[in-house]
């Protein structure tokens, strides 16, 4: 089966591709869920489009030869989540405010752990942070990616990897500790 | 080692992913400079709070089921079977499908212990393993204490409900602690008791469905029973005999 073959049929693999989609893919169907949830802060929206990527990959699996099979579905449903916003809520895509980020002084580890302590606040810093951080926090802390997956999934150098975690771990702290800042960030860039 | 340079590298080192010389760097680095140490302990403290916070969503079952119909794998429930050649009319079908739900309602609604559908079946394997991983050294209580009063309070604040903390060491289940655990996508509270030498969990979440008799089962070798009471569900899961699972069942109950 090549992508090119879009028909109906070629959605429906024969018994011996399914039995390896199921057993190779499907166990990460909570993984794909999960990514989508975040990058698209909203459970409709990722059920949908979590599903978009699975038909895609059936209809890209005879493609696949080996290798991580997590990191190869969460790429194509990535590519699927940004489709989607590009299509749907293009203003969350323009380009990030590149602030300067310094360390905050007044924030001690104790101030942080209270501030984090508390799942809908969490939720909240989370989901204020551009997709791009999130994304990168998502596959790191909750899927537990190595930088070379993420590398994989987000097709940036591993050394990006690496900055843009930095970045996306300090404006989260920083969400959480000044939910206002966050905001006023927020708003900025849906000007 | 320039602390600009350092911030830099803190993110890979808290990731364990540096190679062994640079991590030693950092590392004798760290002794040096107080800002790169408090960095780097805010961000294990932002790590642990999300970890924590049980923020992973696991798909929902429609998804899983849309997924499978459509790469041909039948549907779990299958329609009645019609005598082939012979084509039912559209209200012929419309009575097999009236008889079909209501089967399904009633077996639903009377006979919870038919009912065992798939979404129970999920549903039990899935706290059967949260069961087994909290058996892991380590993972078996975030707070630890015989005492209901400092249990009940550490629940406050993480999750939106309270469950029924309760000490029964004078009937033979001592509350051991607590602990916050996302099973089938559904943040519960899991309340451990100890039963002589076994470890017993019970998960607790709130629902808002009517309340049942318990229903029981084994699987993996651990035993479970699980019912629903004044809107909380409840699963105890055990290497512990069924009879000493219905017992705690009761105590809860109380």
């Amino acid at each position: 089966m090549s992508p090119g073959d879009e028909g109906k049929e070629s959605d429906v693999l024969d018994s011996q591709e399914r039995e390896r989609f199921e057993r190779l893919v499907l166990p990460h169907l909570d993984a794909a869920f999960n990514l989508a949830r975040w990058i698209l802060r909203g459970r409709n929206d990722a059920e949908d489009v979590a599903q978009e990527a699975m038909v895609r990959a059936l209809r890209f699996f005879g493609g696949f030869h080996g290798g991580d099979v997590r990191a190869w579905l969460l790429q194509i449903v990535r590519n699927s989540c940004y489709t989607w916003l590009e299509k749907n809520r293009p203003m969350e895509l323009t380009t990030e405010f590149d602030e300067e980020l310094h360390p905050q002084p007044g924030v001690t580890p104790e101030s942080l752990a209270i501030a984090g302590d508390n799942r809908e606040r969490l939720t909240r810093a989370l989901e204020g942070l551009p997709p791009r951080s999130r994304e990168v926090l998502v596959l790191r802390e909750l899927e537990g990616c190595s930088y070379k997956e993420i590398a994989a999934i987000t097709s940036m150098p591993i050394g990006t990897v690496m900055s843009a975690l930095a970045r996306a771990r300090q404006r989260l702290e920083r969400a959480l500790t000044q939910p206002n800042a966050a905001r006023n960030q927020e708003a900025h860039r849906e000007l | 080692m320039s602390c600009e340079l350092t911030q830099s590298v803190l993110d890979g080192y808290l990731d364990g992913e540096l190679d062994a010389a640079r991590a030693a760097d950092f590392e004798r680095h760290l002794i040096s400079c107080p800002q790169c140490a408090s960095t780097l302990e805010k961000r294990e403290v932002l790590r642990s709070s999300i970890q924590q916070a049980g923020l992973y969503e696991c798909a929902p079952s429609t998804l899983r089921r849309k997924i499978e119909s459509q790469y041909g794998v039948p549907p779990a429930v299958t329609p009645m079977p019609v005598k082939v050649g012979v084509r039912p009319s559209s209200w012929q079908w419309l009575a097999v499908a009236a008889v079909f739900f209501l089967a399904l309602f009633l077996g639903w609604r009377f006979l919870p212990g038919l009912g065992a559908d798939r979404d129970q079946v999920v549903l039990t394997s899935a706290i059967v393993d949260a069961h087994l991983r909290s058996l892991q050294p380590g993972h078996l209580e975030d707070v630890v204490s015989t005492d209901q009063h400092t249990v009940k309070p550490w629940f406050d604040g993480k999750i939106n409900f309270a469950p029924p903390v309760r000490d029964f060491a004078g009937d033979g289940y001592p509350l051991e602690g607590g602990r916050l655990d996302v099973v089938a996508g559904r943040e519960v509270a899991v309340l451990v008791y100890g039963r002589r030498k076994h470890v017993i969990n019970v998960f607790v979440w709130p629902t808002g469905e009517p309340d049942t008799s318990p229903q029981s089962g084994s699987q993996l070798g651990y035993h479970w029973v699980c019912w629903r009471r004044a809107g909380m569900e409840m699963y105890a899961v055990s290497d512990a005999s069924l009879t000493d699972l219905d017992a705690l069942r009761k105590l809860l109950s109380e």
